[in-house]
């Protein structure tokens, strides 16, 4: 019966999706392929100083994302450091500088790391201002670069990718802004709250003292799901009865992560002409999607480990109304898109359960990955896919139409070497560097052994992935780790979308080679295979061997 | 010196969009969704908030501790999960106990609270369910399993000096069923559950 339930569950947001795919689909095309604006926004578009039809090419649009990110960084780090005088602080000091810059950097790289407890350290304004602000924007810039992207593919002997800010502002008010509008609410009705409250003290039943706690939560739930951002209003994050009261919600919220990333390759599909093409990663995604759901749901319900064998059931670190599988749901969708919100503590996961959500991560995240980024990750996977095909039979690889030539495979192998370098430069520095590996031991591993290792490497595959989720154990409001897991998460968003954005313009200069008998068919059955492989092959393995320092070594004991 | 030139426009385009977001996302949105949620759903909006005739006793979603200032369970009152927020059920310090499966502490604390939620409600150990003896994610969770709830339903029963039929059938029908009848799983909201008990005596 509990298996059924759990199907079913999975069933009903596989439904949901699917009824999802076309229409959202396609309104994500033509909003990015319209050159009408609408009156207001042409009016904004004065405001900053933009021409909206004008067209830009590779280094240009790069620019904007550039200068906008840097931007927006130091907004969100000034909010933080005058937060004491700020309204609706709720009495917080200022954040100091290295928590400030590491969260900064996290929320405008759209991982939404959080090396603090947002009860004790954000008053509402920060939270409203600076990272809710970033959830939308930095979102509407990863979509922007992956349309930037498919425009590559499409054009043809173009010298321009669009216009940064036009998907910027679209991205923003007409897609994130109307659908987390009616998010917000449908969260409410849930439960989750929407006030500006601060800390209610109440006498309890039995006649101790509470605090609950208030604040703007719904509006900044859903853009921390729909943009696949991650960070909790609370430190339980989505565990937390205020984020997410139910099981229906906590679908509802699976629903968001999911929602416009499993609807891009439909908007590829479209925008390069072929709904055929756009099937074929959506049903590469799927896979990924499907495999990975169905081990973790596997390994926790199994239960395997001394203290989950002790209790009687892995319920550590889960809450009641979810249980075992709109847990593992829920983590899955958070790992395998760059979300990283928790609705249970992957820290307490079995061992081997606990290593899913980084495995799922260290794919790079694109089944169906963050918005925008998990799309233009497995475009770099599917040039990959062609290229070891083209090597295979001996031709020259194409893709869409486009050759796949020298420069294309460099950009593409430079994308999938960024962030396993972060990962485990990153990890081996931290037990390297004397000093460091003191107070990485001493002050920051909670779970002693092997499990502290395994907290450690979590820690830099988010940050690199710009998941955001973690091993909550770890104490990272340190030096070491702000800083380092700080440009971890700078270097693994914008060197990607440096050289997607290269790639883009590279693709789009070129004229497009009609297809012939011997060119590999990029929609068919044996192609999504061949991408399923790949994308475990080149990503999963790379982390076998600390893998296996790891979460496996603590399962095999 | 043209490209100082264009560097610097686009940065100052990119802080009047910031400015521009930061006006719209963050303030103008944030006040709509409050305004719509304290109009339409207040009772959701400000936390789903349980009253014991008028004086606000905590709310339905938040877990609160049922113990003494000591942290001794009170026997009369039926007892929710472990916490691992603050020093149990504090409100402003949500959190799980982030312990690993092999961990000596977690190993060691399940092993206690068996021992004790066996004692307390004169149960074999093995009956204890696995819910009574882990912390939530949270550190806030509202709910128990129905089996942990009708386990404590005897001692709550003698406790009170109340039939203990009349306290299993409250029990029961305070048992929430899965969302759609398949969604997560039942569970028995424990501050409900107490405050219907305590209107049983009244």
């Amino acid at each position: 019966m509990e298996g059924l339930f759990a199907v079913m569950q999975a069933a009903t947001l596989a439904l949901i999706l699917a009824l999802l795919y076309r229409p959202l689909g396609d309104y994500m095309a033509r909003l990015y392929t319209s050159d009408r604006d609408w009156k207001f926004e042409r009016g904004l578009y004065r405001l900053i100083g933009v021409d909206p039809r004008s067209e830009q090419s590779w280094p240009a649009y790069l620019r904007g994302v550039l200068a906008f990110s840097v931007i927006g960084l130091l907004f969100v780090y000034v909010l933080q450091r005058a937060q004491a005088v700020l309204p609706y602080s709720l009495g917080l000091p200022a954040v100091p500088e290295g928590l400030s810059f590491n969260t900064a950097a996290s929320f405008v790289a759209n991982t939404n790391w959080q090396s603090y407890s947002p009860e004790l350290t954000m008053g509402y304004t920060v939270q409203l201002a600076g990272l809710a602000v970033q959830n939308f924007v930095s979102a509407a810039v990863g979509i922007a670069v992956a349309v930037a992207l498919v425009r590559g593919f499409a054009r043809r002997g173009s010298g321009t990718i669009g216009n940064f800010w036009v998907d910027l502002f679209r991205g923003a008010f007409r897609l994130l802004l109307p659908l987390s509008v009616i998010g917000a609410i449908v969260l409410i009705i849930g439960g989750v709250v929407q006030n500006f409250n601060g800390f209610t003290e109440v006498t309890t039943l039995a006649g101790n003292t509470q605090n609950l706690p208030g604040g703007p939560t719904a509006s900044q739930e859903v853009i921390k799901l729909l943009g696949t951002n991650g960070g909790g209003f609370f430190n339980a994050n989505s565990a937390h009865p205020f984020e997410n009261p139910t099981a229906w919600t906590s679908l509802f919220q699976n629903v968001l992560m999911l929602a416009i990333p499993f609807a891009l390759p439909r908007t590829f599909g479209k925008m390069v002409g072929s709904n055929k093409q756009g099937y074929a990663i959506l049903a590469v995604m799927a896979t990924l999607y499907v495999i990975s759901l169905t081990a973790l749901s596997a390994l926790e319900a199994g239960g395997n480990g001394t203290a989950p064998e002790l209790a009687g059931g892995a319920l550590e670190g889960k809450e009641a109304r979810f249980g075992i599988f709109a847990s593992t749901l829920f983590g899955t969708t958070s790992t395998l898109t760059s979300t990283g919100a928790v609705n249970s503590m992957h820290d307490s996961y079995t061992a081997v359960g606990g290593m899913m959500p980084m495995l799922n991560m260290m794919l790079g995240e694109v089944a169906p990955g963050g918005v925008g980024s998990g799309l233009y990750g497995m475009l770099v996977l599917a040039i990959i896919a062609v290229f070891i095909a083209g090597l295979l039979v001996g031709r020259t690889p194409e893709y869409l139409g486009k050759k796949i030539g020298p420069r294309e495979i460099k950009l593409a192998s430079l994308y999938i070497l960024v962030t396993p370098t972060l990962v485990l430069v990153g990890t081996a520095l931290s037990f390297a560097i004397p000093g460091i590996r003191e107070d990485v031991e001493s002050v920051s591993i909670w779970n002693p052994g092997i499990h502290g290792m395994s907290e450690v490497l979590y820690a830099f595959t988010s940050a690199s992935n710009n998941n955001g989720s973690a091993f909550a154990g770890l104490t990272a409001n340190t030096p070491w780790f702000n800083t380092a897991l700080g440009v971890a998460m700078l270097l693994g968003r914008f060197i990607p979308i440096v050289l997607v954005l290269a790639l883009a313009g590279s693709l789009a200069a070129q004229d497009k080679v009609p297809a012939t008998a011997g060119t590999l068919p990029t929609h068919r059955p044996q192609f999504v295979g061949l991408l399923v492989g790949v994308t475990v092959i080149v990503t999963a393995l790379t982390y076998f061997p600390v893998l296996t320092l790891g979460p496996l070594a603590e399962g095999l004991n | 010196m043209s490209t100082t030139r264009t560097a610097v426009r686009t940065h100052w385009v990119a802080i009047r969009a910031m400015l521009l977001f930061t006006l719209v996302l963050g303030v103008a949105y944030t006040i709509v969704v409050t305004g719509i949620g304290q109009v339409i759903l207040p009772a959701q909006a400000n936390g789903s908030l349980e009253r014991s005739g008028d004086e606000v006793v905590g709310s339905a979603l938040i877990g609160q501790s049922f113990a003494d200032a000591d942290g001794n369970p009170l026997p009369e009152w039926f007892q929710p999960r472990p916490s691992a927020a603050g020093d149990g059920y504090d409100g402003g310090a949500s959190s799980g106990s982030n312990w690993g499966p092999e961990n000596a502490d977690l190993i060691a604390a399940i092993e206690e609270r068996k021992a004790q939620v066996a004692e307390f409600n004169g149960v074999d150990e093995a009956d204890v369910p696995a819910d009574a003896v882990t912390a939530s994610a949270s550190g806030l969770d509202p709910h128990i399993s129905p089996e942990y709830a009708l386990l404590q339903v005897a001692r709550v029963a003698d406790e009170r000096g109340l039939p203990e039929s009349e306290v299993r059938e409250l029990v029961e029908s305070k048992i929430q069923a899965r969302d759609l009848g398949y969604l997560g799983e039942p569970t028995v909201n424990v501050l409900q559950l107490n405050l219907a008990l305590a209107e049983l005596e009244g």
